[in-house]
């Protein structure tokens, strides 16, 4: 596939028409007749244990047809587990307590009973009305606290696991796991260095902040069958966890994806799904649950906080010797924080000898995190790539020739002990050399400019295609993947493409857990990456019976037919052809059958995503508000099927990473998110921000059919450390704890100011 | 308390039975079928359920249907000719102005606005318009250039 005509194209958006009017059918978009809506009754407490449910005076509304509560749901062996993706798999005891807690509450908002009712006024007036008793436990605030030895239990029967032996600790524990990844001679490595740093960087819980609130639905069928329409991030992954919490085979159960309003990671666990198809079985009627805003920041699972400890050693000649990481993950109520991601990804962008990594998965009483977009990327990425910028000053070596000198290689082992295959960061490094956005002056009071690096490793897993040419030779392609921002398009490319046909003559269809061949969720960066594999796969099929059938009316041997432009003809005698068209009407009109061609991939070798980021800042002394006055991102994206897109997934990364870096967390009081609305937690807005321009840098990755690399996560992981490298640059102060916000910013530069105050204290 | 109110929705006249606790986001969405502006927030902080009430621009979850006896509404399924695209919904589909779409409605109905105000606006007039509408997916870096390419559009056309 030498040449492309449709792949790298700017296609626009193929289900762009449904979206501009209002027509895309989300979660909350379907009504069902005679419709039950449900609401969920939730703790008040961070942690508390449930003694006593009274449902009596909400089943005493008029209207209310339901309530449930978590012995409800079938029971469940704890350790009971089901795939999320591929071979890795999900402890369903712990997400039954997310569906609806069964002891203890372990954060505030944790759903502890649901109710259904004819309108959503009345669900929610029960909801009232159920009456909860809870016994009030001390409260584990944050992962530091939690880690203690006297620390409160979130979990009385949790012990810590060494990861690499297996091994339970003697006592119960917050720490869920341990874990240590060590190459080469740490130690020697930071003997021979002649600038040794190490610094504490702390960020905040923060929000994927997805536009769409959580909305799913469910009905029992006259045949016992249940459908569930969900606005998951996969709907197969739904059925896998609906299989185990409601104790079905997945025959039993048909899971209808819906349109998603973004999800960013946040949207993979089946939370709600379980509950509204209990509600279900129990009235005999369709129900749908929508959860509010509220609902969404208090108790869907935000991305976790970390507090990072990074030492770093180099000679004077700019060399890394060694570096060492320990990395403390907050996985709220439940273990599983993406600490050993944040292992992976803080250091990969540099060639290591000696390496020293240390994570710990920490329980707390807050919302049990979730992934977001390069999960546990970002906090690492801050981290490490703020003291490397502090290493190269201390070196008096530029920062950016700092970072080409240290840049990791092919062959290389990444942090977790994993070879690197083919990538593209050194190439991506020299062209920022030249370009204007480091090369242009950057003159004023107050301002700086930052660089920072990026890494992701993204996902594989199981996707699949089915590929049918229509008795009218137009083309449809039918997948199981969700579509969360574009992978309509780009796999409609791909089809168009490969078989040399205008793209309006494609057609997609994302099918329901039934009908679809099988895929993992939308996730990990990998559905474009790996839908190439098995698009590919589909379309090579297609075109194998094509070339049969041709080759029988040709009357040559297959191998000697050639397809170009929906025309078949043997190498032999290129005058005589059969048209795509003929062979099409044939297939179904003279008993050689329709064509249909299939694809999949389980498993793909990491394709590798590195990013750099550059920008300008002016920082405002007298409020520490922070502009940024132009921001460039440069990404190896292997190959951009649609360059378009590829930009639009980096704007939205790094601003959502400029988000993090500037200006969003949560902030608790005693538990308790004090700052519960999309105001009060505010996401950028369109006047924060300046344009995002983006730099491409095309090294193929090592497998694929196009080279292409999953581009969706990275772009969220150097924004942090680039503002604060910038903002250090603007204001002399360095900054180690996320958000950069204006009051952080201002005592920071006012510290000599605020100490006598501190000291009169 | 049911009560039922007249009101006209992108050109049609209508009459809403409603509880009297709806917003008019819940009765375009639940009472009358108008899915297109959609629930972000609830209280006005995300801007995807805007639409023009009585020539002007409202978060419709900030609006109480009792309120809009005889208004005239329009929400994004109004915003078409028939199956010819507004161009401010043409410019975000070929400018990759969206992407899971779920906020877009909001936008296309300001930036259709501003645009109705103010034909030529400049980055920073076009950036303060959409400063009510969040959207998380696209960074608005083509937000901003869709509406900027609609405005040029509009320009030609007129």
């Amino acid at each position: 596939m030498a040449e492309h005509t449709v792949i790298g194209t700017r296609l626009a958006k193929v289900d762009g028409p449904e979206r501009v009017t209002g027509k895309a059918t989300f979660g909350a978009d379907l009504l069902l007749p005679n419709m039950l809506w449900a609401k969920l009754v939730r703790s008040p407490y961070s942690h508390a244990r449930i003694k006593k449910i009274d449902p009596s005076k909400a089943l005493a509304l008029p209207g209310v047809k339901a309530v449930i509560c978590a012995a409800d749901l079938p029971p469940l062996a704890k350790g009971t587990t089901a795939p999320l993706v591929g071979e890795v798999s999900i402890d369903m005891s712990a997400i039954r307590e997310l569906v609806m807690a069964s002891d203890k509450a372990r954060y505030h908002g944790q759903a502890v009973a649901a109710v259904a009712a004819t309108d959503p006024f009345t669900a929610e007036e029960a909801a009232e009305l159920v009456e909860v008793e809870y016994e009030e436990l001390p409260v584990v605030g944050n992962v530091l606290q939690a880690m203690q030895p006297d620390a409160p239990l979130v979990h009385e029967d949790l012990y810590t696991t060494e990861e690499a032996t297996q091994e339970k600790s003697a006592q119960p524990s917050n720490i869920a796991t341990h874990m240590v990844y060590t190459h080469g001679d740490p130690e020697a490595g930071f003997q021979q260095a002649d600038v040794v740093l190490e610094k504490t960087y702390t960020t905040q819980m923060v929000h994927q902040g997805y536009m769409e609130p959580q909305a799913c639905a469910a009905r029992v069928e006259p045949d016992g069958k249940l459908t569930v329409w969900t606005s998951a991030q996969g709907h197969f992954t739904v059925r896998n966890q609906l299989v185990a919490l409601l104790a079905l085979p997945a025959s039993r159960l048909n899971i209808i994806p819906m349109e998603i309003g973004g999800g960013f990671g946040g949207k993979a666990l089946a939370l709600f799904e379980p509950t509204v198809a209990t509600l279900a079985q129990k009235t005999g009627r369709p129900v749908k649950l929508v959860i509010s805003r509220e609902e969404v920041l208090r108790a869907t699972g935000p991305g976790s906080p970390a507090v990072i400890t990074v030492k770093a050693g180099a000679r004077k000649d700019g060399t890394l010797t060694a570096a060492s990481a320990i990395m403390r993950y907050d996985a709220g109520a439940f273990p599983g924080s993406p600490v050993s991601r944040g292992l992976l990804v803080g250091l990969a962008p540099y060639r290591l000898a000696n390496l020293h990594a240390e994570g710990y998965d920490v329980v707390t009483n807050k919302p049990r995190v979730a992934a977001y977009r390069a999960p546990g990327g970002t906090p690492a990425g801050f981290a490490v790539d703020s003291l490397m910028d502090e290493l190269a000053e201390a070196l008096t070596i530029d920062p950016l020739e700092f970072r080409r000198r240290n840049a990791a290689q092919e062959g290389d082992i990444l942090p977790l002990g994993m070879p690197l295959n083919r990538i593209g960061l050194s190439q991506m490094l020299d062209q920022i050399t030249t370009h204007p956005c480091w090369t242009d002056p950057l003159d004023g009071p107050n301002r700086g400019r930052g660089l920072a690096l990026g890494y992701w490793i993204g996902g594989s897993f199981t996707s699949s295609a089915e590929i049918k040419i229509n008795p009218d030779a137009t083309v449809a392609i039918f997948v199981g993947t969700v579509d969360l921002t574009g992978t309509r398009t780009t796999i409609s490319q791909m089809v168009a493409d490969e078989l040399q046909l205008d793209p309006g003559q494609v057609t997609i269809k994302v099918g329901d857990t039934d009908s679809a061949p099988y895929a993992d969720l939308s996730g990990g960066s990998r559905i474009t990456y790996t839908m190439s594999v098995a698009t590919h796969q589909a379309c090579q099929d297609v075109l194998g019976q094509l070339k049969a059938r041709a080759a029988e009316k040709l009357k040559v041997s297959t191998n000697e037919v050639e397809y170009t432009q929906t025309k078949l003809w043997a190498r032999s005698d290129p005058q005589q052809v059969v048209t795509l068209e003929e062979l099409a009407r044939e297939s179904v009109a003279w008993g050689s059958g329709p064509i249909v061609g299939k694809g999949s991939t389980t498993r793909m070798q990491p394709a590798h995503a590195y990013a750099a980021h550059v920008a300008d800042v002016e920082v405002d002394p007298d409020t520490g508000k922070v502009t940024i006055l132009r921001y460039t991102c440069f990404q190896d994206v292997g190959k951009a099927i649609n360059p378009a897109q590829v930009e639009g997934q980096i704007q939205g990364g790094a601003v959502q990473g400029i988000g993090w870096a500037l200006n969003e967390e949560y902030i608790f009081d005693k538990g308790v998110l004090a700052n519960a609305s999309l105001l009060d937690y505010r996401c950028p807005v369109a006047l924060d921000l300046p344009m995002i321009e983006v730099s491409l840098t095309e090294v193929p990755a090592s497998e694929g059919p196009y080279g292409l690399r999953g581009v969706g996560e990275v772009p969220i992981v150097p924004p942090a450390a680039t503002l604060a490298n910038a903002i250090y640059r603007a204001t002399g102060t360095r900054l180690q704890e996320l958000p950069m916000n204006p009051e952080r910013i201002f005592w920071a530069l006012h510290k000599k100011d605020a100490q006598p105050l501190a000291a009169a204290d | 308390m049911k009560r039922a109110i007249d009101l006209t929705v992108n050109g049609d006249p209508h009459t809403a039975i409603i509880d009297a606790r709806e917003t008019l986001l819940d009765s375009l969405r639940y009472t009358l079928n108008f899915m297109g502006p959609k629930e972000g927030c609830g209280n006005g902080n995300c801007g995807a359920c805007t639409v023009m009430l009585n020539g002007q621009l409202v978060n419709a979850c900030l609006v109480l249907t009792l309120e809009t006896e005889g208004a005239e509404v329009q929400t994004v399924e109004g915003v078409a000719d028939g199956d010819q695209l507004h161009p401010v919904q043409r410019a975000f589909i070929d400018n990759a102005g969206l992407q899971c779409g779920f906020c877009t409605p909001g936008f296309i109905m300001s930036a259709k606005s501003l645009l109705e105000r103010n034909p030529n606006p400049s980055e920073a007039e076009i950036r303060l318009a959409i400063s009510g509408n969040l959207c998380r997916c696209t960074g608005y870096d083509k937000i901003v250039k869709a509406i900027q390419a609609a405005s040029q559009a509009l320009s030609r056309a007129a």
